[in-house]
C-alpha cells in the first residue's frame, strides 16, 4: 500500500509522464487517487463528490502547462481548489463597536472549548485586551472549575456565579455575564458553553436561548481535527440550531489530515479561523488554508515543487 | 417529516430494484464509506461481497444487504470475549483497570460510569484520579466518585501520574476492594514523550501485581485516525479492550471495524450519554444494524 497521495500518483502517472497534454484518462485516473485520498484524510463523501466533479470540469478546460507533467497540473488544480474552499485569506475577529464584544464557543462533548476559551484569553490579553471568561457549561462535573483554572492559568477574569454540575441556569449567567463585563470594564467575553449533540434538540434550544441572550459578535464552531464523516452532519445541525460565523479546528497537534476543515468550510461556507494545536494555553494560532491543504493530501513536498513551476 | 420522506424514498427505490445494479454497489460503498468504515476495509468488504454473490446467486438488494450485515458481523467477531474482569484476584488483589486513550474521548466519564455499575453489583471501588494534568481532571472524577459512591485517591496537581496510580492500587490493596479504576490524562498518541509516561503509569502499578483491564476509549465520532490510535497504545500499553463513547450522537464509529480487524482487541463498552447509567455492553448485531442503517 502506498502511504502517500504524491507516492500514488507517481505510480499512476509512471507510464504518462512523457505526455504534455491532459487527457480525459489523465484526469480520470488521478481523479480515483484524489478521491481515496480525501477519503483517508476523512473529507465527507459528499464534500468529495463535489470536489472531485469542479476538478474535473476545470482540469479539462485547463490550458496546457509547459513546465508541468500531467499529474502536477491536476495536482495544482486541486490544491488552488483546496485552498479556495478552506478560504484563501483568513478572516480576523470582528469586535462590536461598543464593547464588549463577545465571542461564543459552541461544539461537541470534548472537542476543546474550554481549553480555548482560555487559549482566546491569553491572545486576547497578549493584544491589551481586558477579556472575560463565562462559565455556562453549568452541567458537566467541574467543567466551572476547570474554566476558573483555566483562567487563572491564561491570567485573565472569569465570571462563574453558579457552581455548575447541574446547579444554575445558563442562560441567566449569559445574560448577566454582559452586564458584569460593562460594569467592571472588560471589553470582549468569551462564552464557554457546555458540549452538546447536534441531534440534541433541548440543548440546542438552549444553546440558542444563550446567543439570544449575549447576541454574540462571533459564534465559534468548535472541531475536533479528528473527526471523521460525521462532521457535515454536526457542522450543519450547529449552523441550523445555534448558527455559527467561524470555525476553529483543534487537536491539530496530532497526526489527523484533518479533512474536516474542508468538510466544514464546504458545507457551511464558514471559515477556519483558528487553529488549536496543543493543550497549554500558547498552542495557538491562526489558521492556514495553504499548510491545511497539503496536509490535507499529504503531499506537502509535491506541492511546493510544483509552485515553484 | 424530512426523515419520513427520504425513508419513503429509500424503500420506494429498493422495492422497484430486483436485481443488483451498479447503483446498489455504490450504496453498499458509500453506507460504509460515511460511517467511517474506512477505503482499504470497504473496498476488501465489497471485493468479498462481490464474490459471495457470484457464487451464491443473491439477486436483490435486500439479500445483498443480508450477506453485508453477515460479513461485518464476522469481521468484528461475534464470539470474542467481550467480559471485564473486575473481580479480585485468587491472591486477594483487587481488580487493576487502566482507562486510556487521546483528549477529551471520555475516559473520566467512562471511569465514573463503570464505577457506578460495579457499585451497584455490590463491589466496593477504588478510583485512581493519575490525571494530574488537565486543569480539574481530579476534581471531575471525584464529582463522579461521590456521585456513584466511590473512594477517590487523587495527588497534588502537576505531580507523577504514576505515583498516583500507584497509591490508587496500594489503597485498594489495603480496603480490600475489589476493583480499582485509574483514569489517565488524555494523550495524542504522536506524543512520545506522554506515551512514555503512560508506559510507566503501568509498569508502576504492575509492582502490585498484574492489570487485569486496560481499556483503550475511543469516540465514535473519530475518522481513519482512530486506527493509528488505536495500534500504538496497543503497542505501548497493550490494550484489553475498546470503549466507544458518543454512540448516542449521529456518528456510526465505523472505525471499530478495521480496529478490530488489525488489532483483534474486542470493543467492550459503548457510550450512550454523559449520564451515570448512559454505559452499556458492545453488542455486535445492534452496532452492525445501525451501522448498515436499517
Ligand atoms: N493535544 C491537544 N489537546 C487539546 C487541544 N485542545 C483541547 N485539548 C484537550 O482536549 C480535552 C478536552 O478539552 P476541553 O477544553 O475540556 O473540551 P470541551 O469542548 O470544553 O469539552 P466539554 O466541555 O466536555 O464538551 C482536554 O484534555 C484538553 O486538554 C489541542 O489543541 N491539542
Ligand atoms: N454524548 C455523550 N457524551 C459523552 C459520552 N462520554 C463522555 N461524554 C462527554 O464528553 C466530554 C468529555 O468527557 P471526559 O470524560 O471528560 O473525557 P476525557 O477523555 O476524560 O477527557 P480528557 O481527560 O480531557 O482527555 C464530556 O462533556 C462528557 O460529558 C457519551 O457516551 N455520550
Ligand atoms: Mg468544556
Ligand atoms: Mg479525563
Amino acid at each position: 500500500m502506498f502511504d502517500t497521495l504524491s507516492d500514488r500518483l507517481a505510480a499512476t502517472f509512471k507510464n504518462l509522464r512523457s505526455r504534455g497534454r491532459l487527457s480525459e484518462a489523465d484526469i480520470d485516473a488521478t481523479a480515483r487517487e484524489i478521491r481515496i485520498a480525501l477519503l483517508e484524510a476523512d473529507v465527507a463523501l459528499p464534500v468529495v463528490r463535489a470536489f472531485i466533479k469542479q476538478v474535473k470540469t476545470r482540469a479539462l478546460g485547463a490550458e496546457v502547462s509547459q513546465a508541468l507533467n500531467p499529474a502536477q497540473q491536476v495536482i495544482k488544480i486541486v490544491n488552488e481548489e483546496l485552498v479556495g474552499i478552506l478560504g484563501g485569506e483568513t478572516r480576523r475577529l470582528r469586535y462590536a463597536k461598543q464593547p464588549p464584544t463577545v465571542i461564543m464557543l459552541a461544539g461537541l462533548q470534548g472537542a476543546g472549548k474550554t481549553t480555548l476559551a482560555g487559549k482566546l484569553g491569553r491572545w486576547l490579553r497578549n493584544q491589551g485586551h481586558a477579556p472575560l471568561l463565562v462559565a455556562c457549561d453549568l452541567q458537566r462535573p467541574n467543567a466551572v472549575n476547570q474554566l476558573s483554572v483555566v483562567a487563572e492559568r491564561a491570567g485573565v477574569a472569569v465570571y462563574a456565579p453558579q457552581p455548575g454540575n447541574g446547579v444554575g441556569d445558563p442562560v441567566q449567567v449569559a445574560k448577566d455575564s454582559i452586564e458584569y463585563a460593562r460594569t467592571k470594564q472588560f471589553d470582549v467575553v468569551v462564552v464557554d458553553t457546555a458540549g452538546r449533540l447536534g441531534i440534541d434538540a433541548e440543548l440546542m434550544q438552549q444553546a440558542a436561548d444563550i446567543r439570544d441572550a449575549v447576541s454574540p459578535d462571533e459564534i465559534l464552531f468548535v472541531v475536533d481535527a479528528m473527526i471523521g464523516q460525521d462532521a457535515v452532519t454536526t457542522a450543519q445541525a450547529f449552523l441550523d440550531g445555534v448558527g455559527f460565523d467561524g470555525v476553529v479546528l483543534t487537536k491539530l497537534d496530532g497526526d489527523a489530515r484533518g479533512g474536516a476543515a474542508l468538510s466544514v468550510a464546504q458545507v457551511t461556507g464558514r471559515q477556519v479561523m483558528f487553529a488549536s494545536n496543543g493543550e497549554k494555553l500558547d498552542d495557538f494560532d491562526a489558521f492556514h488554508p495553504d499548510r491545511m491543504a497539503s496536509r490535507i493530501l499529504g503531499m506537502g513536498d509535491v506541492l511546493s515543487l510544483i509552485e515553484k513551476a | 417529516a424530512r426523515s419520513q420522506s427520504s425513508l419513503g424514498q429509500g424503500l420506494l427505490s429498493l422495492l422497484s430494484r430486483e436485481h443488483l445494479d451498479e447503483d446498489t454497489w455504490e450504496e453498499i460503498e458509500d453506507t460504509l464509506l460515511t460511517a467511517d468504515v474506512g477505503v482499504a476495509p470497504t473496498q476488501e468488504l465489497v471485493e468479498r461481497l462481490r464474490t459471495r454473490v457470484k457464487v451464491l446467486g443473491t439477486r436483490t438488494p435486500t439479500e445483498l444487504r443480508e450477506l453485508l450485515r453477515d460479513e461485518l458481523v464476522q469481521l468484528i467477531g461475534p464470539d470474542m470475549d467481550r467480559s471485564l474482569s473486575t473481580t479480585r484476584s485468587a491472591e486477594g488483589r483487587p481488580a487493576v483497570v487502566l482507562v486510556v486513550g487521546v483528549n477529551g474521548t471520555g475516559k473520566t466519564t467512562t471511569t465514573g460510569k463503570l464505577a457506578r455499575v460495579l457499585v451497584a453489583d455490590g463491589r466496593q471501588v477504588v478510583l485512581g484520579a493519575a490525571d494530574t494534568f488537565r486543569a480539574a481532571a481530579a476534581d471531575q472524577l471525584q464529582t463522579w466518585g461521590e456521585r456513584v459512591g466511590a473512594q477517590i485517591v487523587r495527588g497534588p496537581e502537576g505531580g507523577d501520574p504514576a505515583s498516583v496510580a500507584f497509591d490508587a492500587v496500594k489503597e485498594g490493596i489495603a480496603l480490600e476492594a475489589d476493583t480499582v479504576l485509574v483514569d489517565t490524562a488524555g494523550r495524542l498518541h504522536t506524543k512520545t514523550g506522554l506515551m512514555d509516561e503512560l508506559g510507566k503509569v503501568k509498569r508502576v502499578v504492575e509492582k502490585h501485581g498484574p492489570v487485569s483491564e486496560v481499556l483503550l476509549v475511543l469516540d465514535a465520532t473519530t475518522g481513519q485516525n482512530g486506527l493509528v490510535q488505536a495500534r500504538v497504545f496497543a503497542e505501548v500499553v497493550d490494550i484489553t479492550g475498546i470503549v466507544l463513547t458518543k454512540l448516542d450522537g449521529t456518528a456510526k464509529g465505523g472505525i471499530v471495524v478495521a480496529v478490530q480487524r488489525e488489532l483483534g482487541v474486542p470493543v467492550k463498552l459503548v457510550g450512550l450519554g454523559e449520564g451515570a447509567d448512559d454505559l452499556a455492553p458492545f453488542e455486535p448485531e445492534a452496532f452492525v444494524d445501525a451501522l448498515v442503517g436499517e
